[in-house]
């Protein structure tokens, strides 16, 4: 340990101030502080600090975003074997699905992390760790054919636009991750929409597949029912590819964004953040009343049972990118409201309009990553309101 | 009286902890008085170095009221007279003679206190300097003697971490703090309000006291700092709404003023932190140097020597004094040096408000943090977290926000008036990305007083 921190000590003065490398200052910090959870002391104020620090609370994040990532890799593994119809053991799903994810996410980390440096080293402060949430949050909204170069301009905007042009980590109004994904899904949506891009498809593909979601389903079917439709989704066809029957959905085996399928996995995750208390068990409960209110409502108006309107709350929970979108998108502290109430209403109003973009928008059938945008930009008003109201309370007290 | 049950806050779990036995210091080779531990005046010195004093001269007075004076708690010869950056003046070093002597004041018959009339209570504190008993709030002042102030208020638990018994500071001294009391309800116009936790049992000195109303309190820290129980009692209305708030300890030295006529600055002190051997309370005098105190009582290596608590007080060289207002004296270690990925360990031996560690979900556990930033500085993500330790109703982070863009009528819309460093310290403690709450409060509150 010792001969480490020797190293380090006796690099540190070319990276402090007046040393040749001083530019370099933030990438030094990043390294050691990576290394050693710095021995510096408190100066003013408290004297004795919380254990935790920014490398803690973004790694539990991390921690968090674990079960939806291998679950992701054992299914494009999965689903990429079960088109090309060749046995799917466990170790060759995990080797197909690492064959097509670990690229996504390297490419995310390095394009990302030069950009994240290169804004460091310029603006002269240290490294924020928010980016190896954005990072990993990114390639596990995408679909495992997504071209490699498209996640490295993605990211690149997702950073340099939805985050840095603001001032840098917590001055951004949305969350990166997604103005990353927002931006590939309207510049280059023949890679991120449809039905042909969720699945790794291989050479040989067996008769009667189809590459779409169950949102996509639901959308667009000739059954009578809806339900039916998701139900009976793939039965008669050669492969043995699950079907949209609730039960799969909730357990993941379904063709998707890498990270969103497995409702179980993203619970897991879920589980993870509440009980750390690092992610808002306030935002997460909000997003699932406001979409329950809204599919009943849309469940109410509903012209027929094969229409979208009837598709019921519990379907709504386990397809798409809900209960990624809910669990980590949502809550990302930045871009949410700050307030207790304000995170009620924004939470409620993300599930609503998550829920009306996926039925009444024909174009959009996932309505999560829009509906967490929207209300990324709300947010700030949202909190507004609720400021303005406290402080005519205030007010009121005074005069009373 | 009234019962309030406060939720929100954290107790650290800190070890270290001081037995109830109180014994005596050895006399104190130097008392000093700091200056800068009154705010809101501009001292001008009265005395120099060389000066002989005795229990009650005048040191220095308020550079805009001559007639406010503050004044020495020891005999003996003005050593020192220290300076800091920009010739402040940080401490009036006074080395004490064996015998002490004090200025003699009138005295009065405490069933007299009741019926004084506020000039004449107001006339001897500010001959005595001893009105500096007294805190304002608002900022956090020394009670300023043309402010009448609304109500007074008293705290009479501690909640902060190893905090001392109030109780045991004032034993043996239960009818000078009656006294005490007594006195403050001439000098307000409202009432004295004395807090006490809720399972104070009534054989307390505090439950029996008269001519106040009391109240309970119950909740982890930071109930029991005296600005959480106004903002629940009877809240500061904006920057006109002046009141006073006094200590039990003061309230004794204030009592015995008046009935003995003279400044009796004897204080019980405790003595804490896990870098101390023994550690129990001892009697000393105010501003006692803190040497006289822990002679040697300390653990080898680097220790840093605290006057107050570990989230408020202030750092102490081990030759330093004690601080006017501070009933306790923490000794810690300082942080030796750098942690192997200290981030990524389970945390057993950790404390942590999150419970990103393992430790918060083992209860009984008690921990020797040392002075670690414990992480680096980042930039400031906005959390829910800081509203989980602060039972007011007021949103830290968009004061803190309002406070970091100079917006000053923000900050008075979201009551900055109601906290001082000492509410928003568990903020500072808990912050994640290592700000310094209590100086970005305080330097709001300046900004508010420069521009006037």
């Amino acid at each position: 340990m010792k001969f480490i921190e020797d190293i380090f000590n006796k690099m540190r003065p070319d990276f402090e101030k007046g040393g040749k490398f001083e530019f370099l200052y933030p990438l030094f910090e990043a390294k050691e502080s990576f290394i050693f959870t710095p021995g510096t002391r408190t100066k003013n104020g408290c004297h004795v600090r919380d254990s935790i620090d920014s490398k803690r609370f973004m790694s539990t994040v991390i921690v968090a975003l674990i079960p939806p990532l291998l679950f992701g890799i054992y299914n494009t593994g999965y689903q990429h074997l079960v088109v090309s119809g060749e046995p799917t053991s466990f170790i060759s799903c995990v080797l197909y699905g690492s064959w097509y994810v670990v690229p996504i996410i390297v490419v995310s980390y390095a394009v990302g992390g030069v950009w994240e440096l290169l804004f460091a080293l310029v603006r002269k402060h240290e490294i924020n760790e928010g980016f190896l949430v954005t990072g990993l949050l990114f390639p596990l909204t995408l679909p495992p054919t997504i071209p490699l170069w498209q996640v490295a301009v993605g990211v690149s905007f997702g950073v340099v636009i939805g985050k840095e042009v603001f001032g840098g980590t917590g001055m951004n109004v949305f969350n990166p991750a997604l103005v990353a994904r927002a931006f590939l899904f309207f510049a280059y949506p023949a890679q991120i929409s449809g039905d042909r891009v969720w699945v790794a498809q291989g050479k040989e593909v067996v008769d009667g597949f189809s590459g779409a979601t169950p949102l996509l389903v639901a959308s667009s079917h000739d059954a009578n029912s809806v339900v039916t439709a998701l139900n009976e989704f793939g039965t008669g066809v050669a492969g043995r590819f699950a079907d949209f029957s609730f039960s799969n959905c909730f357990v993941g085996l379904t063709s998707g964004s890498i990270g969103e399928t497995s409702a179980i996995a993203n619970l897991i995750g879920a589980a993870i953040l509440i009980i750390t208390g690092i992610g808002s068990w306030r935002i997460m409960v909000a997003v699932v009343l406001g979409a329950f209110a809204m599919t009943t409502a849309m469940n109410a108006c509903a012209p027929n049972d094969a229409s979208f309107y009837a598709l019921p709350f519990h379907y709504h929970f386990v397809t798409g990118g809900f209960i990624f979108g809910a669990v980590y998108m949502a809550t990302d502290p930045v871009s949410a409201a700050g307030t207790g109430v304000g995170k009620w209403i924004y939470g409620f109003l993300i599930g609503a309009i998550a829920i009306i973009i996926r039925t009444a928008n024909p174009a959009y059938p996932e309505g999560m990553m829009l509906a967490i945008l929207f209300m990324n930009a709300f947010a700030p008003l949202i909190d507004y309101l609720v400021m303005q109201r406290h402080i005519q309370w205030r007010l009121q007290r005074g005069r009373a | 009286m009234a019962d309030f049950k406060l939720k929100r806050g954290y107790d650290l779990r800190l070890d270290g902890e001081s037995e109830k036995t109180v014994v005596s210091a050895a006399r104190p080779s130097t008392v000093a008085v700091k200056p800068v531990a009154f705010r809101g005046i501009k001292p001008t010195l009265l005395v120099a170095e060389g000066t002989d004093v005795v229990c009650g001269t005048p040191l220095f007075c308020d550079k805009s009221n001559r007639d406010h004076i503050f004044t020495s708690p020891a005999t003996g010869k003005i050593t020192e007279i220290q300076r800091g950056p920009r010739r402040v003046i940080e401490q009036i070093v006074v080395e004490t003679a064996e015998q002490p002597e004090a200025i003699e004041y009138a005295t009065y018959a405490p069933e007299q206190l009741k019926s004084l009339s506020r000039d004449e209570v107001l006339r001897e504190l500010m001959k005595s300097g001893m009105l500096a008993l007294f805190r304002q709030r608002p900022f956090d002042y020394v009670a300023d003697p043309e402010v009448v102030p609304r109500d007074i208020f008293v705290s009479a638990f501690d909640s902060a971490p190893l905090a001392p018994d109030q109780a045991l500071l004032i034993k043996g001294n239960e009818a000078y703090f009656q006294a005490g009391i007594d006195i403050a309800s001439v000098l307000t116009t409202g009432r004295v309000h004395v807090s006490i936790r809720r399972d104070t049992k009534d054989s307390s000195p505090f439950s029996s006291v008269k001519n106040a109303e009391i109240h309970r309190f119950s909740g982890p820290h930071p109930s029991g700092c005296v600005g959480i129980q106004i903002h629940h009692i009877a809240p500061i209305n904006g920057r006109d709404d002046q009141v006073w708030y006094i200590t039990p300890q003061c309230l004794v030295m204030l009592g015995k003023l008046f009935i003995n006529g003279k400044i009796a600055p004897e204080v019980v002190v405790s003595l804490a932190g896990t870098a101390v051997v023994e550690r129990m309370y001892y009697r000393t005098v105010i501003g006692a140097n803190v040497s006289s105190i822990v002679q040697g009582n300390v653990q080898t290596g680097s220790v840093r020597h605290i006057s107050g608590n570990v989230l408020t007080g202030t750092s102490v060289k081990s030759g330093g004094h004690l601080g006017f207002y501070d009933s306790m004296l923490t000794v810690i270690p300082e942080s030796t040096g750098p942690e192997l990925v200290g981030w990524m360990r389970p945390g057993f031996g950790k404390d942590s408000f999150y419970r990103t560690f393992v430790s918060p979900f083992i209860p009984g556990l008690k921990f020797a943090p040392d002075t670690k930033l414990n992480g680096g500085v980042r930039a400031f993500v906005a959390t829910g977290y800081y509203d989980q330790v602060l039972p007011m109703n007021l949103y830290p982070v968009f004061l803190v926000k309002s406070i970091l863009a100079g917006d000053i009528e923000e900050m008075e819309g979201l009551g900055i008036y109601e906290v001082t460093e000492e509410e928003l310290a568990l903020c500072e403690y808990i912050c994640p990305s290592k700000m310094d709450i209590q100086k970005i409060l305080r330097g709001g509150l300046d900004l508010i007083e420069k521009e006037g």
